[in-house]
C-alpha cells in the first residue's frame, strides 16, 4: 500500500460523500426521525383500553362491579344494555374488550355453590392485544372480588414482588431506542456502503479506477472509511438525543459505548462491501441489502420480537445478523454499565463476523474487466 | 395517449425485468423473508431459563418450583445456591429471571400470612421479561386459588374468555396475513423509489424528457412495474399464507386483490414522489428509509396503533400500510364485506392519486 495515494484516494472519497447533503441527512436528519417513531410508535406498554361494558343486570353487585371498571384509570368505558349494541363495533377495532355482566350475576354472588361469571369478548384477529385485554379485566374483576368483605379471595397468599434490574421504571422505550440506533447505523454501514461498488460499475467508472495503480485494498479502504467517520458521527449524535431527549441513561463509559459501536461498523462495512462487490448494479445491491441487512436488523436482532422464543433455525440465523450483538451490547452499555462479561463476547463475535465478510470481499474484487 | 404510455409501459419494465438476478429476486425474495420472519416475528415467549435460589426447605416452594417447571413457556430451571451466581448469570443474558423463595415461605404459606417470592428480572429485556412475569403470575395466581378454595370451600370466580375470530390466540394468524402487506411494500417501493433516481443518474432521463411523452407518462410507465412486482410478492405470500401457515381465509379473494391493487399503486406513487425529488440512487435508498421506517412502525405490525400517542395515530390513519393489513386481516378472518373495507380503501385511493400527480408535479418542475 502506498500512503499519499491511500490518502488522496480518501480525500476524494470523503469530498464525494460530503459533497451529497444526503450523507448528511442520514447521519443527523435520520436519527431523530427514526428514534422518535421507534420510540413512541413501538409501545407494548397498554394505556386507553377502550373497553364495552354490556350490564345485562341491574342488581347492587352488578353496578357495583360496573362502577369499579369506570373507575379503573387505564380502561375508557363503554356502557350498553345489550351485547349486540357493542360487537359490531369491536369488529371494527373502536373498542378493544367487551365484558359482560350478566342478568344473574347478583344472584351467583349470593349463592356460595355457584361461581360468580363474567364474561369476556376480545377481537382475537390481534392475539397479542386480545391476551393482554382479557388480562385486565380479569385483573379488574378480581381487585373488585378481593376488595368485597367475607368473599374469602379477600387475603393475597402468594405474592410475587418482581424486581427489574437495570430498567425498573420498565420503560420499553429504554429498551427500543438502543434497536432503532442499530437501524440507523445499519442504514450507514450496509446499505450506503453497498451502493458504492455497484456504483462505479453501473456508471462505467470501475474501467477507470482499475486502469490506475491503486490495490484492491487500497480502493476497499479509501471507499469505507468514510462511512466509518460518517458511522461514528451518527452514533454520537443518537447518543445525545438518546440521553437528552429520550430520557435513556448511559450507565457504562462514552469510549466503551464508542468501541462497541467500532466493532458493529466493521462488520456491517464488511457486509455492504461484499453485497457490493457482488452486485451487477445499484438496485439488485439495494434489493439484498435490504433484505440481508436492514429487516433482519429490525425483525432478527431481538430488540422487538425475543430470540430466545425463537425456532432454533431462525436463532442460528441471527448468529450471524451484526445487530443483534450490537443491540444487545448497546441495551447493555446504556442501561447496565461496562460488563465486560456481556460486552466481549459480542464485540468478539462483530470482530469475527467482520473479518470473515472483508476476507470474503477481498477475494471476489474482480480485477478483470470481463 | 395509449401508445407513447404503452411504450414507456414496455421500457421499464425491460430495465427491471432484463437482469436475471433481479427476476430471480423478485420470486425468490418474498418466499425467503415470509418464511424467516413467519417464525421469528412473535410476542409470545418460549424457552425461557428460570434460576432459582431456593432457601426454604418447605413443601411449599417446591410445588411451585415444579409447576414453573412443567409450564410451556419454561426451557429449564437451573438451582442456584446464591445471588451472587444468580447476577453473574443475569448480567452475561444467559438468564432472562430468578425466582427467590425465602426461608420462611412455606411457613407463611401455611400459616396464612402473605408468602413472598422475589422475581428478578433482566430489565434490558423488559418487554420479553413481562410476558414472563405475566406467565409465572397466572400460575402463582391458580396455586393460590387452589389453596383457598380447598381451605373455605366456596367456588372460585369464573372469567370466560372468547377470542373471536381466532379462538385460541395463535399468533401466525396474524403475522401471516399481516406479512402480505409488508412483503408486497418492499419491492414496490424499491422498485419506484430507485427508478426515477436512476434515470437522473445516469443521465438517461434527458432523453425520455425530449421524447414525446409527458410527465405524467413517464410516472405512470415507472409505476407499473412496481406495481407487478408487488402483486407477485402478494399472490406468492397470499398462496403461502392459506396452503402452508393454514391460516382460515373467510371473506372474499376479489376484494383482498383489488386492495393489494389500490395499496401497491399508492406504495409506488409514495416511491415515485420522493425518487423524483432524488438525484442519485443512493439518495433514493436514503429517502426510502426515511419514508419506510415510520409506515412500518405506524402500521400497527408491530405494535397496536391504540397504544400509541394521538399524533402518531393520526400518521397512522393516512398510512397505506396501515389500510391494507386491516383489509387483509379482515378478509382472512372475519369475512369483511366492501363496504365494511370502505373506511380503509379511499384513504389508499387518495394516497396513490395525491403521490402520483405529486410526483408528475416535482417532475415537470425539476425538467424546467
Amino acid at each position: 500500500m502506498n500512503r499519499r495515494r491511500l490518502r488522496a484516494m480518501i480525500i476524494k472519497e470523503a469530498w464525494q460523500v460530503v459533497r451529497d447533503p444526503s450523507a448528511l441527512l442520514v447521519a443527523f436528519v435520520l436519527p431523530p426521525i427514526l428514534l422518535f417513531f421507534f420510540s413512541y410508535g413501538v409501545n407494548l406498554d397498554v394505556k386507553n383500553v377502550a373497553l364495552g361494558l354490556v350490564l345485562e343486570g341491574d342488581g347492587p353487585h352488578a353496578r357495583d362491579l360496573a362502577a369499579a371498571f369506570a373507575a379503573t384509570p387505564y380502561l375508557n368505558v363503554h356502557p350498553a344494555r345489550h351485547r349486540a349494541a357493542l360487537e359490531h363495533r369491536l369488529i371494527n377495532r373502536e373498542i378493544q374488550v367487551i365484558a359482560v355482566i350478566p342478568e344473574d350475576f347478583d344472584a351467583q354472588m349470593n349463592d356460595s355453590h355457584r361461581a360468580a361469571q363474567i364474561q369476556v369478548l376480545t377481537d382475537g384477529s390481534e392475539p397479542n392485544s386480545a391476551n393482554f385485554m382479557a388480562g385486565y379485566v380479569q385483573g379488574t374483576f378480581n381487585n373488585w372480588l378481593q376488595g368485597l368483605p367475607a368473599s374469602g379471595m379477600s387475603e393475597e397468599r402468594l405474592l410475587l414482588e418482581s424486581r427489574y434490574w437495570f430498567n425498573p421504571e420498565l420503560e420499553s422505550r429504554r429498551v427500543i431506542v438502543p434497536g432503532a440506533i442499530a437501524i440507523v447505523m445499519t442504514i450507514i454501514g450496509t446499505l450506503l456502503t453497498a451502493m458504492v461498488i455497484a456504483r462505479e460499475w453501473e456508471r462505467g467508472t470501475m474501467e477507470a479506477l482499475m486502469s490506475t495503480p491503486a490495490s484492491n485494498g487500497e480502493i476497499i479502504l479509501s471507499k469505507l472509511l468514510p462511512y466509518f467517520v460518517l458511522g461514528i458521527l451518527a452514533v454520537s449524535f443518537c447518543t445525545v438525543l438518546a440521553t437528552t431527549l429520550f430520557g435513556l441513561p448511559l450507565r457504562g463509559g462514552v469510549g466503551v459505548l464508542l468501541l462497541v459501536s467500532a466493532a458493529f461498523l466493521v462488520a456491517a462495512l464488511g457486509q455492504g462491501m461484499l453485497i457490493s462487490t457482488l452486485s451487477p448494479n445499484q438496485f439488485v445491491a439495494a434489493q439484498i441489502a435490504l433484505t440481508t441487512g436492514f429487516l433482519p436488523t429490525l425483525l432478527l436482532s431481538g430488540f422487538v420480537f425475543d430470540i430466545g422464543s425463537m425456532p432454533d433455525v431462525v436463532q442460528w440465523i441471527t448468529t450471524i445478523v451484526p445487530g443483534r450483538y450490537f443491540v444487545s451490547s448497546l441495551q447493555t452499555v446504556f442501561l447496565a454499565g461496562d460488563l465486560w462479561d456481556a460486552l466481549l463476547p459480542d464485540i468478539l463475535a462483530l470482530l469475527v463476523l467482520g473479518l470473515f465478510l472483508f476476507t470474503l470481499t477481498f477475494f471476489t474484487t474482480k480485477r478483470t474487466l470481463d | 395517449m395509449l401508445g407513447p404510455l404503452a411504450h414507456t409501459v414496455w421500457k421499464e419494465l425491460l430495465v427491471v425485468m432484463r437482469d436475471p438476478a433481479s427476476r430471480v429476486m423478485m420470486v425468490a425474495m418474498p418466499l425467503l423473508q415470509l418464511l424467516v420472519f413467519a417464525f421469528a416475528a412473535s410476542m409470545e415467549v418460549r424457552n425461557v431459563q428460570v434460576l432459582v435460589v431456593n432457601d426454604d426447605t418447605g413443601y411449599w416452594s417446591r410445588e411451585f418450583i415444579a409447576r414453573v417447571e412443567a409450564a410451556n413457556f419454561i426451557d429449564e430451571v437451573v438451582e442456584l445456591h446464591s445471588l451472587d451466581e444468580v447476577k453473574h448469570r443475569i448480567d452475561r443474558r444467559d438468564a432472562l429471571l430468578a425466582m427467590h423463595f425465602q426461608a420462611d415461605f412455606s411457613r407463611d404459606v401455611v400459616s396464612t400470612k402473605p408468602a413472598r417470592v422475589q422475581l428478578i428480572l433482566d430489565g434490558r429485556r423488559a418487554n420479553t421479561a413481562q410476558v414472563a412475569e405475566a406467565y409465572l403470575q397466572n400460575i402463582a395466581g391458580e396455586l393460590q386459588l387452589e389453596l383457598v378454595t380447598t381451605e373455605t370451600s366456596a367456588t372460585p370466580p369464573e372469567v370466560k374468555v372468547r377470542n373471536w375470530f381466532n379462538p385460541n390466540l395463535e399468533y401466525r394468524w396474524f403475522i401471516v396475513p399481516a406479512l402480505i402487506t409488508i412483503l408486497a411494500f418492499l419491492p414496490a417501493l424499491s422498485i419506484s423509489i430507485l427508478s426515477v433516481a436512476r434515470d437522473r443518474e445516469l443521465g438517461t432521463l434527458d432523453q425520455l424528457v425530449v421524447s414525446p411523452v409527458t410527465p405524467l407518462q413517464i410516472i405512470l410507465g415507472k409505476a407499473l412495474p412496481a406495481v407487478i412486482a408487488g402483486m407477485i410478492a402478494t399472490l406468492l405470500v397470499l398462496a403461502l399464507a392459506v396452503y402452508a401457515f393454514r391460516v382460515p381465509f373467510t371473506g372474499s379473494i376479489s376484494l383482498l386483490l383489488l386492495s393489494q391493487l389500490i395499496y401497491v399503486f399508492s406504495a409506488a406513487g409514495l416511491g415515485l414522489a420522493v425518487s423524483a425529488s432524488c438525484d442519485t440512487q443512493q439518495q433514493a435508498l436514503i429517502g426510502m428509509f426515511v419514508l419506510s421506517v415510520p409506515l412500518f412502525v405506524t402500521s400497527g405490525f408491530v405494535s397496536p396503533v391504540a397504544n400509541m400517542p394521538q399524533v402518531l395515530q393520526w400518521v397512522s390513519e393516512m398510512n397505506p400500510l396501515m389500510h391494507s393489513m386491516v383489509i387483509i386481516q379482515g378478509c382472512f378472518l372475519k369475512a369483511i364485506s366492501f363496504s365494511e373495507a370502505w373506511r380503509n380503501l379511499w384513504p389508499m385511493i387518495a394516497t396513490g392519486m395525491v403521490t402520483m400527480s405529486a410526483a408528475s408535479l416535482v417532475l415537470r418542475w425539476r425538467i424546467h
